[in-house]
This record gives C-alpha cells, structure tokens and sequence, in this order.
C-alpha cells in the first residue's frame, strides 16, 4: 500500500524484570482495516496494546500515530488524538449505572465540545450509544447498576467507551473471549458497522473463526516475539505458526 | 445446627417516598414538605444553636465547626475518589501558619488573611501531595499522615515561625457572634456546595476514578488533574478551618498539626455514615461536644473515640445519616414466616 499507515510500531520491546514480554515487534495498521494479532497464551498481546496506548513504557522502540511520535505519551493524551482501547478484563464502574459508564469518556476533552452539554444533553448521548450497541432503549437495563450486568452487556460496555470518544482506530483486546455463540453473532455486525464508519481496528483475539471473517491480514505472535504476518489461509499454514498453535511433534 | 429463622424483617419505602421522586415531588405542598423538611430542620435548628448555648459551649461549637469541615473533606476524598487522606491536620497547620503570619508579619486583618490563607494554603498542600497521588488506600493515608509529623520537626528544629512557643497575640474576631456564624456559614456553604458538585459530571468521574482508574485514563481522561482538584477542595475547606482556628485562638504553633486533627474526622466520618457527606458534618458536631463533655479523662479521650469507631463498625456499620436516611424513607415491620 501506497499510503502511509494510520498506526506504526518501529521494533517496540517490553521486559519486565526477566521476562521478555514483548521483544523488538514492528507493526503497521492503515486506515479502515481490521488487523487480526493472535498468539498462544503468553506470547505479549497485551503487553502489546498496553505499549501501543501508553498504559506501560516501552524499553526500546517509537510507535506512530497519524504520524505522530506517541512514544511515551500518557494513556490519555494518546486516548485524546483518536487511539482508543478496550480491556481485557472489563474495567466498567461498578456502582454507575450502564448509562453513566459513557458519560464520563464523554466529558474527556475530545468530545467535550461537541457531544451533549448541559443539562443531561450527555445522559441523552450516552443511551443513544447504548441503543447502537444493542441495549434495549427502554428496557430497564442501561439504568442497572454496571455491577448487575451480564458478561455481553459489559464487552459492549467497553466497546461503547471508545465509541463515545469518536475514535479513529479501537484496539479490541479479546473483546470475544467469554462470550457466547450468540452474543458473537450479535457483536460480529457491530464491528462490521463501525469499520465501514471508517473505523480502523485492531483486534487481539483467541477465537480464530470469528476473527477470520473480520480480518484480512493477520499477525502472529510467540514468546513476545512476531513470527509471521499475512493473510489469514497463508499464515496458518506457516510451519512456525503451526508449531506455536499445536506445538512439534514428537518422532 | 443454625435456628430456624420464625421471622424476619421486612421494610418497604413509605408511601410518599414513591410519590415525591423525581418531577413529581413538586406536585403539592405535602410532597415538597416531605422532602425538603429534614435538610430545613438542620440548617434552621444549626442557625439557631448559638442562641441557646452559654459561651463555653459556643465556643465548642465553633471547633466542632471546623472539625465538621474536615471530615467533610475527608468523606469527600475518601467515598468519591477513593483517597484515604488523614491529612487534616496538615490542612489545618498551613492554614494555621500562613494566616497567621499574615496577620503578625504584614499585620492584615483576619477578614483578609483568611481568604488568602485558605486559597494559598491548598495550594501549598495540593503541591505536597501532588506526587504521592497516585498511590490509593492506605498508601495515601500514611503519605499523607507523615506530612504534618515533618512539618512539626522542621518548625522545631529550625525554630522558624516562633519555634515550639508559637506566636501569639494575633487579632481575633470582633464578637462571638461573628466566630459562630462564620464557621456555620462555612460549614453549610461547604457542604451543600460538594453535594451539588458531587451530582455534576466531576463528581460522576471522580467516583469512576474510584472504581477504576485505568478506564478513566483511557476514556481519555487526565486522572492527575481530577484528584488534584479534589484534594484541592478538600484542602481548600480544612485550610479555611486552621486559618479561622488560629484566628479563635489568637495565637498559633505546632498544635495546629496535632494528630487529632487527623483522626477525629474519621471517627466523625464513620459514626455519620461514609459517603453521604451530610453524615460526616453531623458525626463531627456531635463527637466533638461529647468529646469535650468528656474532657475530665483527659487522654483516654483518644480510647473513647476508638470506642466509637468500633461501636459503629460493628452495630451501625451504615452510620447515623443513614440510619436515620432509612427510618425516614422506609417502615420496617417484623413478618411471619
């Protein structure tokens, strides 16, 4: 491709004491794509979203956003230029309710301005998202308690957290994990909505699947290291792919 | 073998609880009674209080004023931020210290050394804890319970600020009148001012730094600046206190970061009931004059207030405004099983 990518990681690498979390990984994500990183448990994802939005420092290693330096920004400066996440273990609030979740990424400066002002203006924003994500408008869920919700409700919760904030690229950190087939197929046509919003996204995920009918490009991660990067039938027939998936065998 | 329970306990929310929510609360004058009528009674019956007290209680109102507001601060930090900060007495000393000198050094009035003294004062404190906040729990409480202790060491090794004798002779209040009403005035300004601002997005993403941090950071929003602001307000109210104590006293020194400065508000905060902001201020304005009543004991003061504490923890672990909150809103009836 031609043009420059949205998100770059020039050879970012993390240790932690000993371990070697994530150890001189290169990446590229451009505008509207879904960038599939897979991995075995273990092998840095995390570690690596964590790196990209500024949540842990890296050791060594630039990261690019629209062409921007973003190394070694904080979280929520990086979060205020479009570069948004969700959690792997959800992080709602527990004692507000689902609505209330919103309405605090939508005080942050990004959006501040233009969605919702006073008056409840952003309690109106805030269920309009909800309503998007498919919780029931006049149910009485978005009014529960974060706390009382289902497992699917809080994904989409986390979800809605970086759609409040207009985001430009969301990196899902395992956003299927835990779900049920059901509550995946609810979820797979949301995303397929946001990027044609023209959303770019990144997704770590363990449900390769689902994953496929996202992503067309795929990268593959072991022992914090990247092992391979293609299109999803070429990578999985990668000898070292196949190695870190099902492990060698024995002869 | 446990008991088999015969009965239990059923409460169910009073009948005009249920009319007068939200909108329709406005509708007649039995519903706006009913749910303005308890905030009435403790504005007008605390207004009213310095008129029937003799002046040794009067003045005892007037520190229980300004323990009131630090536990005011201290449930603020501690049930919307998740800040534990025992740095009451570190709110009081610099208030103390920065009014007073005003007043000995420059020789200004109270009626200005006050105001400067509480607004540069939570300067002076929101920058010492600027660094340690961060840290949450009882990280911050003991940070923030190390700062008096070093303030005294310094002023007493240096011998700065008129050392371990203090400064006397500074100006005091016209009349009694003034003193009270002034600490009242505070005192309910304060607090109905934190519930507003509690009920305002601020407040709603304080409470979400409560419950999580990293989800505030990345909802794009700058944590650092918010805590400081809340340890801004909560200093700026206890600044206040020991800017108007030094001023009742006419006299300042190392008392002013006396420990229990620090630990009367938590006793007040949990005897009033955590979290509801109008519990701590009336936890303070009852401990304190029962404290005083109790002033024979001398040190083993420090044991009842512990007494206290543990009393409530274990038998009233919701605290007083909120018991009281519930008989208000609710009957309770005893129901066969």
């Amino acid at each position: 491709m031609t043009e420059p990518p949205i998100l770059e990681a020039k050879g970012i690498s993390k240790s932690f004491g000993g371990i070697q979390a994530v150890c001189n990984v290169s990446l590229k994500l451009y505008k509207g794509e879904i960038l599939g990183v897979i991995g075995p448990n273990g092998s840095g994802k995390t570690t690596l979203v964590n790196l990209i939005t500024g949540f842990v420092s890296a050791n060594t290693g630039e990261i690019f956003f629209k062409g921007k330096d973003i190394t070694g920004w904080a979280p929520h400066k990086i979060t205020n230029l479009g570069l948004t996440r969700t959690f792997q273990v959800m992080r709602p609030y527990h004692s507000l309710p689902a609505y209330k979740n919103l309405v605090v990424p939508l005080n942050s400066p990004r959006v501040r301005g233009t969605r919702g002002g006073k008056f409840g203006d952003r309690d109106t924003v805030a269920i309009d998202i909800l309503e998007e994500l498919g919780f029931e408008r006049d149910a009485r869920v978005p009014y529960k308690p974060a706390s009382t919700l289902p497992l699917g409700y809080l994904k989409r919760l986390e979800l809605g957290r970086c759609i409040a904030l207009k985001p430009e690229v969301i990196i899902c950190d395992e956003i299927f994990s835990g779900l049920s087939m059901s509550e995946i197929a609810s979820m797979i046509p949301l995303l397929e909505k946001l990027q044609k919003e023209g959303i770019t996204m990144m997704m770590i995920e363990h449900r390769l699947r689902e994953l496929f009918r996202l992503t067309n490009r795929l990268v593959v991660m072991n022992f914090g290291e990247k092992i391979a990067e293609g299109i999803p039938g070429e990578i999985m027939k990668n000898q070292e792919v196949k190695e870190a998936y099902i492990g060698t065998e024995i002869s | 073998m446990m008991k088999k329970m015969e009965r239990r306990k059923k409460r169910l929310d009073r009948s005009i609880k249920v009319r007068s929510e939200g909108l329709y609360g406005l509708s007649s004058w039995r519903e706006m009674t009913y749910m303005l009528l308890p905030g009435a009674l403790f504005l007008v019956g605390l207004l009213l209080l310095p008129l029937v007290l003799d002046m040794y209680w009067q003045k005892v109102l007037c520190g229980a004023c300004i323990y009131a507001l630090l536990a005011l601060g201290f449930d603020f930090l501690a049930s919307w931020v998740g800040l534990v900060c025992l740095g009451g007495a570190l709110f009081i000393g610099t208030g103390g210290y920065i009014s007073g000198l005003l007043d000995a050094k420059l020789g200004l009035p109270a009626f200005f050394s006050i105001p400067i003294a509480a607004v540069g004062g939570a300067f002076i404190c929101t920058l010492c804890l600027l660094p340690c906040l961060r840290l949450r729990g009882i990280y911050f409480a003991i940070i923030s319970f190390m700062f008096p202790l070093f303030a005294v060491h310094i002023i007493v090794a240096l011998n700065a600020f008129g050392g371990t004798e203090g400064i006397s002779a500074l100006s005091i209040f016209p009349n009694i009148w003034t003193e009270q009403y002034l600490a009242l005035a505070v005192v309910l300004i304060s607090l109905f001012a934190i519930r507003r601002l509690v009920k305002e997005d601020f407040g709603l993403i304080l409470r979400g730094i409560k419950d999580n941090e990293q989800a505030v950071r990345a909802s794009g929003i700058n944590i650092t600046r918010y805590k400081a602001a809340a340890v801004f307000i909560a200093a700026l109210i206890g600044c206040f206190g020991g800017a108007y104590l030094s001023h009742l006293y006419g006299w300042l020194g190392v008392s002013l970061f006396a420990m229990d400065f620090s630990i009367l508000p938590i006793a007040a905060s949990v005897m009033g009931g955590m979290g509801s902001l109008a519990g701590p201020v009336l936890g303070a304005l009852i401990l304190t004059p029962l404290s005083e009543a109790l002033r024979g004991f001398g040190q083993l003061r420090v044991v009842l207030y512990c007494l206290i504490l543990i009393g409530f923890m274990v038998y009233k672990p919701e605290g007083l405004f909120n018991y009281l909150k519930r008989k208000y809103h609710q009957f309770e009836r005893w129901e066969d099983l």
